[in-house]
């Protein structure tokens, strides 16, 4: 590793772009950014149709946390399996599912990607592997180490990727899991989003160790953090342990350091009594997407134009989604008894 | 506008309805013009239309019960307007009669809205004091079945329950009292009486009591009514039958006697000018006489169509009011029971109504030698306030040389 | 047919559904190697390999949750709980995974696993290793809920809930798995959600299941000595609930008594209660008689164990209150 480099060389070097080693295209970076564009504004106007009463219940927002779910979510193969917690628009969005699928279902509508019978804690694409969000934490940590499971005993290769939250990794069935999957060496990816709030509790008040990545040490796993704020970071840290699962079937847990700009739920306050208004913003300005634009445009990757026209398409991509939201039909009332059982 | 509903008087002879469907509920949204429930007259099932739009905001009477004719039963009014005042009208609260109490000795069903807390406290206390029978719901079954009345029978049961074997020991020692010797499975039963049979008992009682009745009996050849009847079904275009000629035959009759068309008004006799005969129609529970009107102006054919038509929708329950009132006169036949002769109760304001028999067989002297012949009796019951013997004679001739001559029924 | 017993059946079942669909796997603690913590997989290493028969550690929600995952997939997991009082720690994965999954998915997947283990007291195993957990489980939608009472309904029940595509909760006894009865060979498969009657009579119903079928059958056998002939109606599957042998029953003797093992609050003998005076009020001379386990956590001492459980004294008790005598 320690190769010792000429000046010139070390200028040329410098000047690769630090993605030069992932074998990205211009096309796909554009794609990255594409991607947490659109989850952003479909949030921020989720957050608008949340207020005029047409979702209902918890809607949990992504915004500030995109980088981590695009980043590892193009680290994957179309047979690769995703399972998602209650906070899961985003990842629906990453995975590429139609975004008027994912409005409709937070409107309740049968035309939504779970019938109108999920919303926004529970959508499911078996088309796309999404396996789906829950809403008891870290209770569908295990359903990962299961899919994984069945593709090993299936012989297949595909891996299973399982997001959650920072405040899963303190609950017992984690911990079965992360044993279990070290154990029978199963080809999962666990990436826990360390947005540093379980709810309102800061990672320091709930976690006696605050490096999450190391719980995994406990089962001899490999493991390892990255900067979730940077979406190249996210998708080489995943891209790495999705080869390893795939290669060598073997589990990696990784903590991605995000933050998230909005409250914990539609009914939280940005900040509350947990955080200072000047802490949310002093992180706001790692925000991901702005940050991203700027070194695809400084790096011609990307033009400011190309960005307008960008914004456009996704404002109109998402107005269609809303509208088709909007005039979709109830599920019927036969719904209410159907799919109880098969 | 805040309009109260009242029942409506739906035929010439009803005091009081019965509310057999709401086909609103509280809160719903009526239009004029609009069915909102359908009523038991004594006469037929009826549809109540509402009269103004608004909210059906209160229902005074539910279904199964009845209300006298005049009395309110439901309000409409706009979504917010204050009804109160007709709400704690007197009225309204004693609007409701309770049929179901009729029925059974069961508490009537209200609900929990209509409940007061007073007479929930009462149910409760009536139950604790031990007046209430206490029974298994089998013993009670079996019971209702076999008319047993529970409140004499004594209970083995724990607490006194009457269980099924306290029953069956009454059934098994009493059994000749309940159940006849010859039709195990034939029970004497009660049935509440409906609307219709009520105002029969009534209305009846009250003409064969006021009325003073006689009775004059004719019999007829019927020969010639068959011949006629047979060439006028053999043209296949009608389908006339003996009561339908009867009934032309006694139209006929009736104009040449105008007095026996006729009504007793106490100060005053009417002599109606238009002939209108009522058909007796036997119903399951009672019976419906539909008029047809203008007899004496219509043909045959048109007489048999409308008393087919007016029949089957007797049986359906759908006449309207003015299709079974305001009859003159009624002719009753049961020839179609193979009864030789009856006298029928006249059906008031009416003064006269033909009880008609079967057509029997006879052997009878025709020319000085015994021959089959075809005969059948009337009898016309008359009001004698109206109708003197000979009077009624006459129109007995009348009718019978009408019907030994039919063909002057196709002038 | 061949005379074997409870866990003998069951092993055949698995052991016949494995051999007939390379999907199904048996999962649990003590399966493989140790051959079976009741020795119900007694064999079944030797006869599937490793792959296929697999010893887990301590660790329900953990495998209970894999299992699930699993069979999102496509597997048909056999997940064997060594006990129901430990499939406790799986009732989340249980509850809100396996029979949540397809209805809030909108019917995208299918969760066809079978969670089975022994359920209720054996023998002074005290208070946190003797509940009968059967109501807990039934008032979940979504979960079916089995409990068999002899080796060949066990068998038949065995294969048809392998076979369905709902997450199924197999609940055995420790207390039977030696019990013998003839067992018909090879492919027999019993409907999932259809009782049956043990035996006939036509004074009194008594309903049980699973090891209280027989503590219902000896009463009967001692009440046909005093002249009263007790049906005993077997539901089989809790949930769903075969309504029609239950009412057919009762509607023919007029009189029910329901013995259960579990704790009378909030049982399932009370929901089949309560649907009988709904559906059958005006055919009952009785309240409906019920015997359970007392309202209290399993004591250890041997006396007192006895007192806590339903007897055969205490059913034909209450079988003579029901019918008055």
């Amino acid at each position: 590793m320690a190769t010792v480099l000429s000046m010139k060389e070390k200028t040329k070097e410098a000047r690769k772009p630090r993605w030069s080693d992932l074998g990205l295209s211009s096309a796909r970076l554009v794609d990255f950014y594409k991607r947490m564009l659109l989850i952003r504004r479909f949030e921020e106007r989720a957050a608008q149709e949340y207020g005029k009463s047409k979702i209902g219940g918890f809607c949990h927002l992504y915004i500030g946390q995109e980088a981590v779910g695009v980043g590892a979510i193009e680290a994957l193969r179309e047979d690769d399996y995703i399972f998602s917690a209650y906070r899961d628009h985003g990842h629906a969005l990453a995975r590429g599912m139609d975004p008027k699928g994912i409005m409709a279902e937070l409107f309740g509508k049968v035309t939504g990607c779970s019938k109108g019978m999920g919303g926004s804690m529970h959508m499911f694409d078996a088309s796309k592997n999404f396996m789906g969000g829950y809403g008891i934490v870290g209770g569908h940590v295990p359903l990962a180490a299961g899919t994984a499971f069945g593709t090993k005993y299936l012989g297949k290769d595909s891996v299973t990727l399982c997001f959650f939250g920072e405040a899963a990794a303190n609950q017992g069935v984690f911990h079965e899991t992360l044993n279990l999957a070290a154990l029978w060496k199963l080809p999962v990816v666990f990436v826990c989003e360390n947005n540093r709030y379980g709810m309102g509790t800061a990672v320091e008040r709930a976690h006696a160790v605050w490096d999450i990545y190391q719980k995994a040490s406990a089962y001899d796993m490999a493991r390892g953090w990255f900067d979730g704020m940077d979406v190249i970071e996210s998708y080489r840290a995943v891209k790495e342990a999705v080869d390893r699962a795939r290669t060598s079937s073997e589990p990696t847990m990784l903590e991605a350091r995000t933050y998230r700009f909005r409250g914990h739920s539609m009914s939280d306050p940005i900040h509350g009594h947990y955080r200072t208004k000047e802490e949310v913003e002093e992180q706001k300005k790692s925000d991901p997407i702005p940050r991203f634009a700027e070194e695809l445009l400084r790096g011609g990757i990307l033009t400011q134009t190309a960005v307008d026209d960008m914004e456009a398409e996704i404002k109109a991509v998402v107005n269609e989604a809303v509208e088709f939201a909007d005039q979709s039909p109830e599920p019927p009332a036969e719904f209410l008894h159907e799919n109880v059982y098969v | 506008m805040a309009t109260r509903i009242e029942m409506p008087k739906l035929s010439d002879t009803m005091e009081e309805g019965i509310i057999l469907k709401w086909l609103k509920k509280e809160g719903d949204a009526v239009k004029q013009g609009e069915i909102i429930a359908e009523v038991q007259t004594d006469k037929a099932d009826m549809e109540l239309e509402a009269y103004d739009s608004g909210i059906l905001r209160k229902i005074f009477v539910p279904e199964g019960s009845g209300a006298a004719v005049g009395k309110p039963i439901a309000i409409i009014a706009g979504a917010g307007e204050d009804i109160s005042a007709l709400l704690t009208d007197k009225r309204s609260t004693e609007a409701v009669q309770h049929h179901a109490e009729e029925k059974s000795s069961a508490p009537v069903e209200t609900s929990l809205s209509q409940r007061s807390p007073e007479t929930t406290v009462k149910q409760v206390s009536n139950e604790n004091g031990g007046s209430r029978v206490k029974i298994s719901p089998l013993a009670k079954k079996i019971a209702q079945e076999k008319n047993i009345n529970v409140s004499t029978l004594a209970g083995s049961g724990p607490m006194g329950r009457i269980i099924k074997r306290d029953v069956e020991e009454v059934l098994s020692h009493g059994a000749t009292a309940f159940v006849p010797r010859h039709a195990a499975n034939v029970s004497t039963q009660q049935f509440p009486v409906s609307m219709m049979r009520k105002t029969i008992a009534k209305r009846l009682v009250e003409s064969k009591t006021t009325a003073p009745h006689f009775y004059v009996t004719s019999e007829v050849d019927m020969k010639r009514v068959i011949e006629f009847r047979s060439a006028l079904n053999a043209t296949g275009e009608v389908k006339i039958s003996y009561n339908d000629i009867i009934v032309k035959a006694a139209a006929y009759a009736l104009r040449k006697n105008p007095n026996v068309n006729a009504s007793w008004m106490g100060e005053t006799i009417t002599q109606h000018g238009e002939i209108r005969i009522g058909i007796a129609v036997a119903l399951d529970d009672g019976l419906i006489t539909p008029v047809i009107r203008d007899v004496d102006a219509k043909g045959l054919a048109q007489i048999s169509a409308e008393a087919k038509d007016l029949a089957s929708r007797a049986h359906e329950r759908k006449l309207k009011p003015e299709e079974y009132s305001g009859g003159t006169f009624t002719v009753s036949n049961l020839g179609m029971f193979d009864v030789e002769n009856f006298a029928a109760i006249i059906n008031p304001p009416e003064a006269g109504i033909l009880a008609v028999g079967s057509i029997t067989e006879e052997p009878v002297v025709e020319n000085g030698a015994i021959v089959i012949g075809n005969r059948m009796k009337m009898t016309l019951s008359c009001d004698h306030r109206v109708i003197d013997g000979a009077v009624g004679a006459q129109f007995m001739s009348d009718l019978k040389k009408i019907l030994e001559n039919p063909a002057v029924l196709a002038l | 047919m061949a005379m074997l017993a409870f866990r003998e059946a069951l092993n055949q079942a698995m052991t016949e559904e494995m051999e007939r669909d390379p999907n199904v796997f048996l999962m649990g603690e003590e399966v493989a190697q140790y051959q079976g913590a009741y020795k119900v997989s007694q064999g079944m290493l030797q006869k599937f390999g490793e792959k296929r028969v697999i010893d887990t550690p301590i660790t329900e929600a953990g495998f209970a949750g894999l299992g699930i995952g699993a069979a999102m997939i496509g597997l048909r997991p056999i997940v064997e709980m060594m006990t129901w009082n430990f499939a406790i720690l799986a009732f989340d994965q249980l509850f809100n995974n396996a029979a949540k999954i397809r209805y809030m998915s909108g019917g995208q997947f299918k969760v066809p696993i079978v969670v089975r283990g022994p359920s209720g007291a054996a023998h002074a195993l005290a208070a946190q290793h003797s509940q009968s957990l059967e109501a807990m489980l039934a008032h979940v939608p979504g979960l079916i809920v089995v409990a068999p009472s002899t080796p060949a309904d066990g068998k038949g029940l065995l294969k048809s809930a392998v076979r369905d595509d709902n997450p199924v909760m197999f609940m055995e006894s420790e207390m039977m798995y030696g019990q013998k009865g003839e067992v018909p060979d090879g492919e027999y498969v019993l409907p999932l959600g259809v009782g049956d009657v043990k035996r006939g009579g036509k004074d009194v119903t008594i309903i049980a299941w699973s090891k209280m079928i027989h503590v219902a059958l000896a009463a009967a056998e001692q009440l046909k000595n005093e002249g009263i002939e007790a049906e005993v109606v077997d539901p089989r599957t809790i949930h769903p609930l075969d309504e029609t042998v239950i009412l057919d029953s009762v509607k023919k003797t007029n009189r029910c008594v329901i013995v259960e093992e579990a704790w009378p609050f909030a049982s399932v003998g009370k929901e089949i209660a309560s649907r009988i005076y709904s559906q059958a009020f005006d055919y009952l001379d009785a309240p409906i008689g019920h015997v359970n386990g007392a309202d209290v956590p399993m004591p250890y001492a041997h006396n007192l164990e006895k007192l806590m459980l339903p007897s055969v004294p205490r059913v034909i008790d209450a079988v003579k209150e029901v019918l008055y005598r």
